[in-house]
């Protein structure tokens, strides 16, 4: 169903795997909401860093930060204290324009309610973002052209979005995304309005995206959306609960084990792991 | 059961009755259906293999002396190798709870580092079971099981955060003993 892939031959993954610094980092990041009293921290002192070419799940509790989290990483909100890097570049005190352009430029969003422009077609969806950031109209209708192939919806460009079913909608969305080879996306609850087929076919997207290198931080309150990532932090609190590696190989990455934050006693060291799919099948003869 | 048992014997030695009454209380509703004689066969069958030992009451509370069951250094070992050891791909929700509850009340292990380990253990099967539902295709019969497995493995990650949320309060709280 989705054809194609992601390989891609320039742009900025390619460039962001090799040079040095996560993709995206947090020292000490708090965002605080209200004031004295009524004051609630949903991000408090948050260490994280997101290697190049890393998928990574924030999942928790509804009210644990993990939202708010991904808008401080995108340059949709700013911290009330820290820092947050973005490709080697500290953002939280950039002006207005030069983040909306550094948004536009460096990060691909994906919400959970698509915020497609419902009088545009899909493929004017796509392209809108390009067209923003410069490009060509000639540039900016190859590009989505192709990207829509790639999600597996070349036939509906011309559709509106009202057209088009939940699943298709988040896949023009991913789409759109892509379209200025962002250095990250971010994703906040993209499955969360799917069933289960359309969530499966997000979650293949996703595959091929990080087969491609791409930088993904995915929130989620949905385990088996958060599973497919190679890394999976928990929120508490707005602060970190819980990180664990999925990528099958989950020793040699820096701060490993180490930078769970939880202060608990107990299982420090993140190994790896066992099969445990294949114990599922328990014969009783 | 003997595992249980064992675990509630960490904190102090005791006997068959108040065993059974906190094993009730884990339990609720589900402990109805644990009749008296259970307990007592399986701290029999303990006595035998030489986890426990029993003793007469010196001086009884009230009534008759009662035995009093104490832990050897092998049910020492045994509890020990219980907290530590995985609960495996298809989980025990029952006897996961009472591994907590017998966890707080011995001080034999952490409640919570026992749900950050059941969690991560979860969380890797599910991963290897979305990426093989990914690879099969959400349409072939095969990709049906899968999801029913990693429905399975959902429902139990979400209630390790209700185990979560239960025994970090009462960390705080300082509740973290005490049967009920």
């Amino acid at each position: 169903m989705i054809r194609g892939g992601f390989a891609r031959g320039n742009g900025q993954a390619a460039t962001a795997r090799t040079a040095a610094g996560p993709a995206l980092r947090t020292v000490g990041v708090s965002r605080r909401y209200g004031e004295e009293a009524g004051a609630v921290w949903a991000v408090d002192r948050l260490d994280l860093d997101v290697p190049a070419g890393q998928t990574l799940a924030v999942t928790g509790p509804s009210g644990c930060g993990k939202s708010t989290l991904l808008q401080l990483l995108g340059g949709l909100d700013r911290p009330t204290e820290g820092e947050v890097w973005l490709g080697g570049r500290r953002i939280d005190g950039l002006g207005e324009r030069a983040l909306a352009r550094l948004r536009r430029r460096a990060v691909g969003f994906v919400f959970q309610a698509y915020h497609l422009m419902h009088e545009l077609s899909a493929a004017q969806n796509v392209e809108l973002p390009a067209l923003l950031a410069g490009a060509s109209p000639r540039t900016a209708r190859a590009r989505a052209a192709e990207l829509l192939d790639r999600v597996g919806l070349a036939d509906r460009a011309r559709h509106l979005p009202s057209e088009l079913s939940g699943g298709q909608r988040q896949r023009v969305a991913v789409a759109r995304a892509l379209v200025n080879e962002p250095l990250v996306v971010l994703a906040d609850e993209p499955t969360g309005n799917l069933d289960s087929a359309a969530t499966y076919d997000i979650l293949r997207l996703f595959g091929e995206l990080r087969a491609a290198g791409q930088t993904l931080v995915v929130v989620t309150h949905d385990e088996r959306v958060a599973a497919t990532a190679d890394r999976v932090v928990s929120l508490r609190d707005g602060a970190l609960a819980d990180d664990i590696r999925l990528d099958g190989h989950g020793t040699g990455l820096a701060g490993e084990g180490s930078d769970d934050g939880s202060g608990r006693p107990g299982p420090g060291h993140d190994d790896g792991g066992g099969s445990g799919l294949g114990a599922m099948l328990a014969w009783e003869d | 059961m003997q595992d249980v048992v064992l675990a509630l014997l960490v904190k102090e030695p005791s006997h068959g009755y108040e065993l059974r009454q906190r094993l009730a209380a884990a339990l609720g509703p589900l402990g109805e259906s644990l009749n008296a004689g259970q307990v007592y066969v399986t701290l029999t069958r303990l006595e035998k293999a030489g986890l426990v030992v029993a003793e007469r009451e010196d001086v009884p509370v009230r009534g008759p002396r009662r035995k009093v069951y104490a832990l050897t250094a092998a049910g020492q070992e045994r509890v020990a190798a219980w907290m530590a050891e995985g609960a495996g791909p298809r989980p025990d929700v029952t006897e996961f709870h009472l591994k907590l509850v017998a966890a707080a009340e011995s001080g034999a292990a952490d409640p919570l580092a026992l749900v950050d380990a059941r969690r991560r253990e979860l969380m890797r099967t599910l991963a290897e079971t979305q990426r093989a539902a990914l690879d099969h295709g959400a349409h072939a019969r095969a990709g049906l099981l899968l999801e029913g497995i990693s429905l399975r493995l959902q429902a139990d990650l979400r209630w390790l955060e209700a185990c979560e949320r239960t025994w970090s309060g009462r960390a705080r709280r300082g509740e973290g003993g005490g049967a009920g």
